[in-house]
Protein backbone atom coordinates (compact mmCIF):
# COMPACT_ATOMS: atom_id res chain seq x y z
CA UNK A 1 0.00 0.00 0.00
CA UNK A 2 1.09 3.26 -1.03
CA UNK A 3 -0.85 5.72 1.09
CA UNK A 4 -0.95 5.44 4.91
CA UNK A 5 -3.89 6.34 6.72
CA UNK A 6 -2.53 8.28 9.35
CA UNK A 7 -5.74 10.79 9.75
CA UNK A 8 -7.92 8.19 9.66
CA UNK A 9 -10.99 9.17 12.18
CA UNK A 10 -12.77 5.92 11.83
CA UNK A 11 -12.83 4.52 14.97
CA UNK A 12 -16.34 3.15 15.65
CA UNK A 13 -15.59 -0.37 16.41
CA UNK A 14 -18.58 -2.30 15.25
CA UNK A 15 -20.87 0.45 13.89
CA UNK A 16 -21.53 0.02 10.21
CA UNK A 17 -19.23 3.15 9.33
CA UNK A 18 -16.51 0.92 10.27
CA UNK A 19 -17.19 -1.76 7.69
CA UNK A 20 -17.54 1.15 5.30
CA UNK A 21 -14.30 2.62 6.34
CA UNK A 22 -12.59 -0.70 5.94
CA UNK A 23 -14.14 -0.82 2.35
CA UNK A 24 -12.80 2.65 1.29
CA UNK A 25 -9.58 1.16 2.74
CA UNK A 26 -9.38 -1.57 0.48
CA UNK A 27 -10.62 0.39 -3.06
CA UNK A 28 -8.60 2.69 -2.63
CA UNK A 29 -5.17 0.87 -1.63
CA UNK A 30 -6.80 -1.35 -4.79
CA UNK A 31 -7.03 1.12 -7.74
CA UNK A 32 -3.77 2.44 -6.24
CA UNK A 33 -1.58 -0.70 -6.52
CA UNK A 34 -3.27 -1.00 -10.06
CA UNK A 35 -2.14 2.54 -11.05
CA UNK A 36 -5.93 3.70 -11.87
CA UNK A 37 -5.48 6.97 -9.11
CA UNK A 38 -2.66 8.92 -7.51
CA UNK A 39 -2.81 8.99 -4.10
CA UNK A 40 -1.65 12.92 -4.38
CA UNK A 41 -4.41 13.17 -6.41
CA UNK A 42 -6.83 12.31 -3.56
CA UNK A 43 -5.00 14.65 -1.16
CA UNK A 44 -5.71 17.54 -3.77
CA UNK A 45 -8.88 16.97 -4.67
CA UNK A 46 -9.88 16.78 -0.45
CA UNK A 47 -7.76 19.79 -0.38
CA UNK A 48 -9.53 21.66 -3.01
CA UNK A 49 -13.24 21.53 -1.57
CA UNK A 50 -11.72 21.37 2.21
CA UNK A 51 -9.99 24.15 2.57
CA UNK A 52 -10.19 26.20 -1.24
CA UNK A 53 -13.58 25.78 -2.73
CA UNK A 54 -17.04 26.67 0.02
CA UNK A 55 -19.67 28.92 0.80
CA UNK A 56 -17.44 32.22 1.34
CA UNK A 57 -17.00 32.32 -2.68
CA UNK A 58 -20.98 32.52 -2.41
CA UNK A 59 -20.88 35.00 0.05
CA UNK A 60 -18.34 37.55 -2.31
CA UNK A 61 -20.69 36.93 -4.93
CA UNK A 62 -23.46 38.34 -3.28
CA UNK A 63 -21.59 41.07 -1.82
CA UNK A 64 -20.55 42.59 -4.53
CA UNK A 65 -24.19 42.22 -6.25
CA UNK A 66 -25.49 44.45 -2.98
CA UNK A 67 -23.12 47.00 -2.93
CA UNK A 68 -22.71 47.33 -7.37
CA UNK A 69 -26.15 48.02 -8.74
CA UNK A 70 -24.22 46.71 -12.15
CA UNK A 71 -22.68 43.77 -11.15
CA UNK A 72 -26.22 42.77 -9.56
CA UNK A 73 -27.87 43.66 -13.24
CA UNK A 74 -24.85 41.57 -14.83
CA UNK A 75 -25.63 38.48 -12.39
CA UNK A 76 -29.21 38.27 -12.80
CA UNK A 77 -28.72 38.16 -16.74
CA UNK A 78 -25.68 35.94 -16.80
CA UNK A 79 -24.69 34.45 -13.25
CA UNK A 80 -22.26 31.98 -14.76
CA UNK A 81 -20.04 35.19 -16.21
CA UNK A 82 -20.46 37.50 -13.61
CA UNK A 83 -19.59 34.47 -10.61
CA UNK A 84 -16.48 33.97 -13.10
CA UNK A 85 -15.60 38.17 -13.00
CA UNK A 86 -14.42 36.95 -9.55
CA UNK A 87 -12.72 33.85 -10.23
CA UNK A 88 -15.50 30.99 -9.43
CA UNK A 89 -15.33 28.74 -12.10
CA UNK A 90 -15.42 24.95 -12.77
CA UNK A 91 -16.90 21.54 -12.08
CA UNK A 92 -20.84 21.52 -10.69
CA UNK A 93 -20.80 25.65 -11.77
CA UNK A 94 -20.16 25.70 -15.38
CA UNK A 95 -23.91 26.99 -15.49
CA UNK A 96 -25.39 28.85 -13.50
CA UNK A 97 -28.09 31.41 -12.45
CA UNK A 98 -28.91 33.65 -9.98
CA UNK A 99 -32.13 33.57 -7.94
CA UNK A 100 -32.83 37.42 -6.59
CA UNK A 101 -35.24 37.19 -3.32
CA UNK A 102 -37.52 40.01 -2.63
CA UNK A 103 -40.28 41.05 -0.29
CA UNK A 104 -43.18 39.06 -2.98
CA UNK A 105 -40.54 36.57 -4.26
CA UNK A 106 -38.71 33.95 -1.74
CA UNK A 107 -36.28 31.55 -4.17
CA UNK A 108 -35.51 28.34 -2.58
CA UNK A 109 -33.36 25.23 -4.57
CA UNK A 110 -33.54 22.14 -4.03
CA UNK A 111 -32.09 18.55 -6.13
CA UNK A 112 -35.25 16.13 -5.83
CA UNK A 113 -33.16 13.42 -7.68
CA UNK A 114 -29.42 13.84 -6.26
CA UNK A 115 -28.05 16.32 -4.89
CA UNK A 116 -26.88 18.69 -7.49
CA UNK A 117 -25.53 21.86 -6.17
CA UNK A 118 -23.35 24.55 -7.30
CA UNK A 119 -19.86 23.68 -6.24
CA UNK A 120 -17.67 26.87 -6.99
CA UNK A 121 -19.79 29.13 -4.79
CA UNK A 122 -21.06 27.28 -2.09
CA UNK A 123 -18.66 24.18 -1.84
CA UNK A 124 -20.31 20.37 -1.61
CA UNK A 125 -23.31 20.86 -0.12
CA UNK A 126 -24.18 19.84 3.47
CA UNK A 127 -25.92 16.77 4.93
CA UNK A 128 -29.30 18.14 5.29
CA UNK A 129 -29.45 19.78 1.61
CA UNK A 130 -28.56 15.64 0.83
CA UNK A 131 -30.84 14.11 3.26
CA UNK A 132 -34.39 12.10 2.31
CA UNK A 133 -36.66 14.95 4.43
CA UNK A 134 -35.21 17.82 2.17
CA UNK A 135 -35.41 16.54 -0.92
CA UNK A 136 -39.02 14.91 -0.70
CA UNK A 137 -40.08 17.89 1.27
CA UNK A 138 -39.08 21.03 -0.74
CA UNK A 139 -41.12 20.73 -3.45
CA UNK A 140 -44.64 19.52 -1.38
CA UNK A 141 -44.18 21.59 1.34
CA UNK A 142 -41.53 24.78 1.04
CA UNK A 143 -43.09 26.68 3.45
CA UNK A 144 -43.53 24.03 6.27
CA UNK A 145 -40.01 23.29 5.45
CA UNK A 146 -38.75 26.98 5.80
CA UNK A 147 -41.10 27.38 8.87
CA UNK A 148 -39.23 24.35 10.91
CA UNK A 149 -36.48 26.13 9.43
CA UNK A 150 -37.00 30.07 11.39
CA UNK A 151 -38.09 31.69 8.07
CA UNK A 152 -41.46 32.89 8.26
CA UNK A 153 -43.06 33.87 4.76
CA UNK A 154 -45.64 36.12 4.54
CA UNK A 155 -48.95 34.74 2.87
CA UNK A 156 -48.68 37.50 0.22
CA UNK A 157 -44.89 36.29 -0.69
CA UNK A 158 -44.84 33.69 -3.52
CA UNK A 159 -42.15 30.74 -2.73
CA UNK A 160 -40.61 29.73 -5.87
CA UNK A 161 -38.82 25.99 -5.17
CA UNK A 162 -36.01 25.80 -8.06
CA UNK A 163 -35.52 22.08 -8.56
CA UNK A 164 -31.93 21.52 -9.79
CA UNK A 165 -32.70 18.69 -12.79
CA UNK A 166 -30.48 19.48 -15.16
CA UNK A 167 -26.88 20.90 -15.36
CA UNK A 168 -28.17 24.53 -14.27
CA UNK A 169 -27.15 25.43 -11.12
CA UNK A 170 -29.16 27.63 -8.41
CA UNK A 171 -27.38 30.20 -6.20
CA UNK A 172 -30.04 32.31 -4.24
CA UNK A 173 -29.74 36.25 -3.79
CA UNK A 174 -31.01 36.89 -0.32
CA UNK A 175 -32.41 40.17 0.36
CA UNK A 176 -29.87 42.57 1.87
CA UNK A 177 -30.65 43.26 5.66
CA UNK A 178 -31.68 46.78 7.44
CA UNK A 179 -28.37 47.71 9.31
CA UNK A 180 -26.31 47.38 6.18
CA UNK A 181 -26.15 50.24 5.05
CA UNK A 182 -22.73 51.65 4.11
CA UNK A 183 -20.97 48.85 4.59
CA UNK A 184 -17.68 47.63 2.64
CA UNK A 185 -17.76 44.79 0.33
CA UNK A 186 -15.48 42.90 2.92
CA UNK A 187 -17.97 43.54 6.15
CA UNK A 188 -21.30 42.43 4.15
CA UNK A 189 -19.71 38.96 2.89
CA UNK A 190 -18.86 38.06 6.21
CA UNK A 191 -22.59 38.09 7.13
CA UNK A 192 -23.75 36.16 4.32
CA UNK A 193 -24.97 32.56 4.84
CA UNK A 194 -24.76 29.11 2.81
CA UNK A 195 -28.21 28.81 3.56
CA UNK A 196 -29.64 32.15 2.97
CA UNK A 197 -27.66 31.46 -0.73
CA UNK A 198 -29.78 28.32 -0.90
CA UNK A 199 -32.90 30.32 0.01
CA UNK A 200 -33.57 28.45 3.54
CA UNK A 201 -32.12 31.01 5.75
CA UNK A 202 -32.79 35.24 5.97
CA UNK A 203 -30.02 37.20 7.19
CA UNK A 204 -31.46 39.08 9.77
CA UNK A 205 -31.03 42.70 10.54
CA UNK A 206 -27.85 43.81 11.78
CA UNK A 207 -27.03 46.17 14.58
CA UNK A 208 -23.52 46.45 14.55
CA UNK A 209 -20.63 45.81 11.95
CA UNK A 210 -19.25 42.37 12.05
CA UNK B 1 -36.12 4.51 -13.59
CA UNK B 2 -38.84 4.73 -10.87
CA UNK B 3 -36.46 4.40 -8.32
CA UNK B 4 -36.32 5.46 -4.58
CA UNK B 5 -33.95 8.18 -5.51
CA UNK B 6 -36.96 9.95 -7.38
CA UNK B 7 -38.11 11.95 -3.78
CA UNK B 8 -39.79 15.26 -4.91
CA UNK B 9 -43.22 14.89 -3.12
CA UNK B 10 -42.67 11.56 -0.60
CA UNK B 11 -43.78 12.11 3.04
CA UNK B 12 -42.65 10.52 6.33
CA UNK B 13 -38.74 11.25 5.92
CA UNK B 14 -38.80 13.51 8.82
CA UNK B 15 -37.47 17.01 9.98
CA UNK B 16 -34.71 18.79 8.07
CA UNK B 17 -31.96 18.95 10.11
CA UNK B 18 -29.42 21.39 10.16
CA UNK B 19 -25.93 20.66 11.62
CA UNK B 20 -24.01 23.97 13.01
CA UNK B 21 -20.64 24.87 12.21
CA UNK B 22 -20.97 21.35 10.06
CA UNK B 23 -17.89 20.09 8.34
CA UNK B 24 -17.15 19.31 4.56
CA UNK B 25 -16.64 16.02 5.84
CA UNK B 26 -17.79 14.07 9.11
CA UNK B 27 -15.43 10.65 8.62
CA UNK B 28 -11.70 10.23 6.90
CA UNK B 29 -13.25 7.47 4.73
CA UNK B 30 -16.11 10.33 3.41
CA UNK B 31 -12.75 12.69 2.18
CA UNK B 32 -11.45 9.26 0.22
CA UNK B 33 -14.61 7.72 -1.26
CA UNK B 34 -15.39 11.39 -2.20
CA UNK B 35 -11.61 11.66 -3.53
CA UNK B 36 -11.68 8.02 -5.27
CA UNK B 37 -15.25 8.31 -7.35
CA UNK B 38 -13.77 11.87 -8.51
CA UNK B 39 -10.45 10.77 -9.59
CA UNK B 40 -11.78 7.60 -11.22
CA UNK B 41 -14.45 9.46 -13.41
CA UNK B 42 -11.45 11.57 -14.54
CA UNK B 43 -10.35 8.22 -16.08
CA UNK B 44 -12.99 8.70 -18.65
CA UNK B 45 -14.62 5.32 -18.72
CA UNK B 46 -17.89 6.73 -17.78
CA UNK B 47 -19.74 10.15 -17.77
CA UNK B 48 -21.84 11.95 -15.09
CA UNK B 49 -24.66 10.88 -16.15
CA UNK B 50 -23.91 6.99 -15.98
CA UNK B 51 -22.18 7.89 -12.68
CA UNK B 52 -25.81 8.92 -11.78
CA UNK B 53 -27.32 6.17 -12.92
CA UNK B 54 -25.25 3.51 -11.24
CA UNK B 55 -26.07 5.14 -7.68
CA UNK B 56 -29.42 4.86 -8.49
CA UNK B 57 -29.29 1.48 -8.76
CA UNK B 58 -28.80 0.80 -5.30
CA UNK B 59 -31.80 -0.84 -3.80
CA UNK B 60 -34.23 1.33 -2.65
CA UNK B 61 -33.96 -0.19 1.59
CA UNK B 62 -30.70 0.04 1.44
CA UNK B 63 -30.42 3.88 -0.55
CA UNK B 64 -32.50 5.50 2.54
CA UNK B 65 -30.57 3.44 5.30
CA UNK B 66 -27.46 4.91 4.07
CA UNK B 67 -25.32 8.62 3.25
CA UNK B 68 -24.93 10.26 0.29
CA UNK B 69 -20.90 9.18 0.49
CA UNK B 70 -22.45 5.32 0.59
CA UNK B 71 -24.67 5.81 -2.75
CA UNK B 72 -20.99 6.98 -4.25
CA UNK B 73 -18.93 4.43 -3.39
CA UNK B 74 -21.91 1.75 -4.47
CA UNK B 75 -22.04 3.51 -7.77
CA UNK B 76 -17.98 3.59 -8.19
CA UNK B 77 -17.29 -0.17 -7.19
CA UNK B 78 -20.26 -0.78 -9.94
CA UNK B 79 -18.75 1.26 -12.70
CA UNK B 80 -15.28 -0.24 -11.56
CA UNK B 81 -16.45 -3.78 -12.53
CA UNK B 82 -18.91 -2.66 -15.31
CA UNK B 83 -16.09 -1.17 -17.42
CA UNK B 84 -13.84 -3.52 -16.71
CA UNK B 85 -11.30 -1.72 -14.70
CA UNK B 86 -11.47 -3.95 -11.75
CA UNK B 87 -12.67 -8.01 -12.03
CA UNK B 88 -15.59 -8.55 -9.86
CA UNK B 89 -13.82 -10.69 -7.41
CA UNK B 90 -11.44 -8.42 -6.65
CA UNK B 91 -14.15 -6.11 -5.83
CA UNK B 92 -15.83 -8.64 -3.50
CA UNK B 93 -12.50 -8.80 -1.46
CA UNK B 94 -12.61 -4.94 -1.44
CA UNK B 95 -16.43 -5.11 -0.36
CA UNK B 96 -15.85 -7.28 2.74
CA UNK B 97 -12.99 -4.37 3.60
CA UNK B 98 -10.07 -6.92 2.74
CA UNK B 99 -6.79 -6.20 1.15
CA UNK B 100 -6.19 -8.11 -2.33
CA UNK B 101 -3.32 -9.49 -2.23
CA UNK B 102 -1.86 -9.61 -5.78
CA UNK B 103 -3.83 -7.67 -7.95
CA UNK B 104 -4.16 -7.86 -11.49
CA UNK B 105 -2.64 -5.07 -13.26
CA UNK B 106 -4.87 -2.50 -15.15
CA UNK B 107 -5.08 -2.48 -18.87
CA UNK B 108 -2.40 0.00 -20.40
CA UNK B 109 -3.32 3.30 -22.03
CA UNK B 110 -5.39 4.55 -19.03
CA UNK B 111 -5.79 8.50 -18.58
CA UNK B 112 -4.69 9.13 -14.79
CA UNK B 113 -5.47 12.15 -13.26
CA UNK B 114 -2.05 13.47 -11.81
CA UNK B 115 -1.41 16.55 -9.39
CA UNK B 116 -0.91 19.56 -11.23
CA UNK B 117 -3.72 18.57 -13.71
CA UNK B 118 -6.26 18.49 -10.51
CA UNK B 119 -6.76 22.53 -10.70
CA UNK B 120 -7.19 22.47 -14.72
CA UNK B 121 -9.60 19.76 -14.30
CA UNK B 122 -11.88 21.18 -11.80
CA UNK B 123 -11.84 24.60 -13.16
CA UNK B 124 -13.26 23.30 -16.50
CA UNK B 125 -15.46 25.64 -17.93
CA UNK B 126 -17.92 23.30 -20.34
CA UNK B 127 -19.42 20.30 -19.43
CA UNK B 128 -23.14 19.61 -20.18
CA UNK B 129 -24.32 22.25 -22.72
CA UNK B 130 -23.39 21.86 -26.74
CA UNK B 131 -22.92 24.15 -29.20
CA UNK B 132 -24.93 21.95 -31.62
CA UNK B 133 -27.84 24.65 -33.64
CA UNK B 134 -30.59 22.68 -32.20
CA UNK B 135 -33.78 24.50 -32.57
CA UNK B 136 -36.22 24.81 -29.36
CA UNK B 137 -39.69 23.26 -29.38
CA UNK B 138 -40.98 25.85 -26.94
CA UNK B 139 -40.31 29.54 -25.75
CA UNK B 140 -41.07 31.47 -23.19
CA UNK B 141 -44.38 31.94 -21.95
CA UNK B 142 -45.49 28.50 -23.93
CA UNK B 143 -47.77 26.28 -22.10
CA UNK B 144 -46.25 22.68 -22.09
CA UNK B 145 -47.34 19.06 -20.29
CA UNK B 146 -44.18 17.23 -19.17
CA UNK B 147 -44.80 13.64 -20.49
CA UNK B 148 -45.98 10.73 -18.65
CA UNK B 149 -43.44 8.11 -19.18
CA UNK B 150 -42.01 5.66 -16.95
CA UNK B 151 -38.77 4.83 -18.18
CA UNK B 152 -36.32 1.41 -17.27
CA UNK B 153 -33.68 3.59 -17.68
CA UNK B 154 -31.71 6.71 -16.18
CA UNK B 155 -34.07 9.77 -16.47
CA UNK B 156 -34.02 13.21 -15.05
CA UNK B 157 -38.03 13.97 -15.41
CA UNK B 158 -39.04 13.23 -11.72
CA UNK B 159 -42.33 11.43 -11.45
CA UNK B 160 -44.21 14.28 -9.60
CA UNK B 161 -44.17 16.39 -12.70
CA UNK B 162 -44.97 13.87 -15.34
CA UNK B 163 -48.53 14.68 -16.58
CA UNK B 164 -48.74 17.99 -15.29
CA UNK B 165 -49.08 21.15 -17.11
CA UNK B 166 -46.67 24.52 -16.31
CA UNK B 167 -45.29 27.44 -18.62
CA UNK B 168 -41.80 27.84 -20.06
CA UNK B 169 -40.24 30.31 -17.65
CA UNK B 170 -36.90 30.28 -19.90
CA UNK B 171 -35.19 28.47 -22.50
CA UNK B 172 -31.64 27.50 -20.49
CA UNK B 173 -29.91 26.81 -24.18
CA UNK B 174 -28.93 23.24 -26.02
CA UNK B 175 -27.64 20.45 -23.31
CA UNK B 176 -26.79 16.69 -23.55
CA UNK B 177 -29.99 14.08 -23.25
CA UNK B 178 -28.73 12.60 -19.73
CA UNK B 179 -31.52 9.71 -20.78
CA UNK B 180 -29.08 8.94 -23.94
CA UNK B 181 -25.92 9.69 -22.63
CA UNK B 182 -26.44 7.15 -19.63
CA UNK B 183 -27.26 4.50 -21.81
CA UNK B 184 -23.49 5.02 -24.09
CA UNK B 185 -26.40 6.38 -26.71
CA UNK B 186 -24.22 9.80 -27.52
CA UNK B 187 -25.43 13.12 -26.84
CA UNK B 188 -28.53 13.97 -28.24
CA UNK B 189 -28.52 17.72 -27.60
CA UNK B 190 -31.55 19.06 -27.15
CA UNK B 191 -32.95 22.43 -25.23
CA UNK B 192 -33.48 22.74 -21.52
CA UNK B 193 -36.04 24.95 -20.30
CA UNK B 194 -37.32 25.64 -16.86
CA UNK B 195 -40.62 25.03 -16.44
CA UNK B 196 -42.71 26.52 -14.05
CA UNK B 197 -45.38 24.59 -11.95
CA UNK B 198 -48.19 25.66 -9.94
CA UNK B 199 -48.20 24.51 -6.70
CA UNK B 200 -51.54 23.45 -6.71
CA UNK B 201 -51.06 21.62 -10.37
CA UNK B 202 -49.00 19.61 -8.73
CA UNK B 203 -50.45 18.99 -5.20
CA UNK B 204 -53.86 19.64 -5.47
CA UNK B 205 -55.81 22.40 -3.56
CA UNK B 206 -54.96 22.18 -0.38
CA UNK B 207 -51.47 23.74 -2.04
CA UNK B 208 -50.87 27.55 -1.44
CA UNK B 209 -52.35 29.33 -4.49
CA UNK B 210 -49.14 31.36 -4.88
CA UNK B 211 -46.02 29.42 -4.88
CA UNK B 212 -44.78 27.49 -7.83
CA UNK B 213 -41.74 24.72 -8.39
CA UNK B 214 -39.31 25.65 -11.17
CA UNK B 215 -37.90 22.15 -12.94
CA UNK B 216 -35.45 21.75 -15.67
CA UNK B 217 -36.54 19.84 -18.49
CA UNK B 218 -35.64 18.75 -21.94
CA UNK B 219 -37.49 19.23 -24.85
CA UNK B 220 -37.86 15.09 -25.22
CA UNK B 221 -39.95 15.10 -21.84
CA UNK B 222 -42.14 18.34 -23.15
CA UNK B 223 -45.10 18.05 -25.29
CA UNK B 224 -47.24 21.21 -26.27
CA UNK B 225 -50.48 21.38 -24.21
Amino acid sequence: MTHDHEHDHDHEEGSPLTETALRVRALESLLVDKGLVDPKTLDALIDTYETKVGPRNGARVVARAWRDPAYKTRLLADATSAIAELGFIGRQGEDMVALENTPKVHNMVVCTLCSCYPWPVLGLPPVWYKSGPYRSRAVIEPRGVLRELGVAVADDTEVRVWDSTAELRYLVLPERPKGTEGWSEDELAEIVTRDSMIGVERIPPQTRKP
Amino acid sequence: MNGVHDMGGMHGLGPVQIERDEPVFHHEWERRAFALTMASGFIGEWNIDMGRFAREQMPPGEYLQTTYYEHWLFGLLRLLEERGLVPRAELEVCRRGAAVARPQPARPGLRVLRPPDVEKALRNRHAARCDDPVPPKFKAGDTVTAKNVNPLVHTRLPRYVRGRRGVVDRDHGVFIFPDAHAAGQGKKPQHVYSVRFAARELWGPDASARDAVYVDLWDDYLDRA
